[in-house]
């Protein structure tokens, strides 16, 4: 058996973390009496620095701290990752989807993400730009205008059997799948 | 500080996503292009362990701990669901960040996932501006 720590530093399975992602939404309930949901953050730091008058933007954020603090414990755990857990560099990515990517002139380095795309260099290239500003900001409007993202809507409305969260997903999967499919093949 | 729990909450939430590898923009083109289970697995296995839980604590009339009634997140239909949902699948498959992901790439010290958090943002503020004149 190999040490607990090597266990713990290398990627977990599908089927380990789930189920903690899982079990994220009860203790969420129980112990905070909170859904789990990310986006609203980004809400909340506009009605905290931008508000400008805006009426969905003028609302008691500060009654919402929990959530701010909830993302910025996720910080926080990205940070633990590196520094304490340990994180080893991801090595079963699908071949197909590798060499795919090549085609389309995105390289596979065994992290997490592109490193020359997602960087700060990354940001003056169009492809830089595309990626990480273009995308962001559909991210935030999108996940507004459904009312929530995969934590949202995929985990937490899913999860207490909300058909309108059913249908955001399918959304998110039809935007994620046009991109994919009919995107990226037109401009790469 | 009576949130302070959420931060410990966020951040066993934020090292699941990274040891989980949903965070990885290589996994999410993997699931739009159906080349693994792994993401399906994690987010299929993810609502079912949180589906059940939340049956057994109805079931059981679990009460919240400061003894109040649980509030269940309650979703109301709309067309934004189908049209924001649409925008967001866009941003998902470009950034291959949910939110969640952006801000545990931050702490892990991707800088550039803080202009990520400042575009969503953004966008978010841009949503809000227009919202009134958006179907809904």
């Amino acid at each position: 058996m190999e040490p607990l720590i090597e266990t713990i530093s290398r990627p977990w399975p599908w089927y380990v973390a789930g189920p903690l992602i899982g079990l994220v939404v009860p203790l969420m309930l129980v112990v905070g009496n909170r859904a789990l949901g990310v986006s609203s953050s980004f809400r909340h730091v506009c009605a905290a620095c931008f508000p400008a008058k805006i009426p969905f933007l003028r609302y008691n954020w500060k009654a919402e701290i929990w959530n701010l603090l909830f993302v910025l414990g996720i910080v926080l755990g990205g940070f633990l990752v590196v520094q304490v857990v340990g994180h080893t560099s991801m090595v079963d990515i699908s071949k197909q989807t590798i060499a795919d990517l090549q085609r389309m002139g995105v390289s596979y380095n065994s992290g997490l993400l592109p490193a020359d795309i997602f960087s700060i260099g990354g940001l003056m290239s169009a492809r830089g730009l595309l990626f990480i500003v273009v995308g962001g900001f559909f991210v935030g409007f999108g996940t507004r205008y459904a009312g929530g993202c995969t934590s949202g809507h995929a985990i937490s409305g899913l999860s207490n059997l909300q058909w309108p969260s059913l249908i955001a997903v399918i959304g998110f999967f039809a935007g994620g799948l046009f991109v994919t499919h009919v995107v990226f093949p037109l401009i790469f | 500080m009576k949130h302070f729990r959420f931060l410990i909450f966020g951040a066993l939430f934020g090292i699941i996503l990274i040891k989980s590898e949903v965070v990885s923009w290589y996994r999410i083109q993997e699931m739009f292009r159906f080349q693994s289970f792994h993401m399906y697995g994690v987010m299929a296995s993810a609502i079912a362990v949180a589906t059940l839980s939340i049956i057994l604590l109805k079931a059981f009339r679990v009460k919240a701990l400061g003894g109040e009634e649980i509030a269940y997140p309650v979703k109301k239909y709309n067309h934004g669901l189908w049209i924001g949902g649409f925008l967001f699948g866009i941003g998902w498959a470009l950034t291959g960040a949910c939110p969640g992901p952006m801000f545990a790439h931050l702490g892990s010290g991707i800088v550039v996932a803080a202009v990520m958090i400042i575009s969503a943002v953004a966008g978010t503020w841009t949503y809000s501006l227009f919202r009134e004149r958006l179907p809904h």
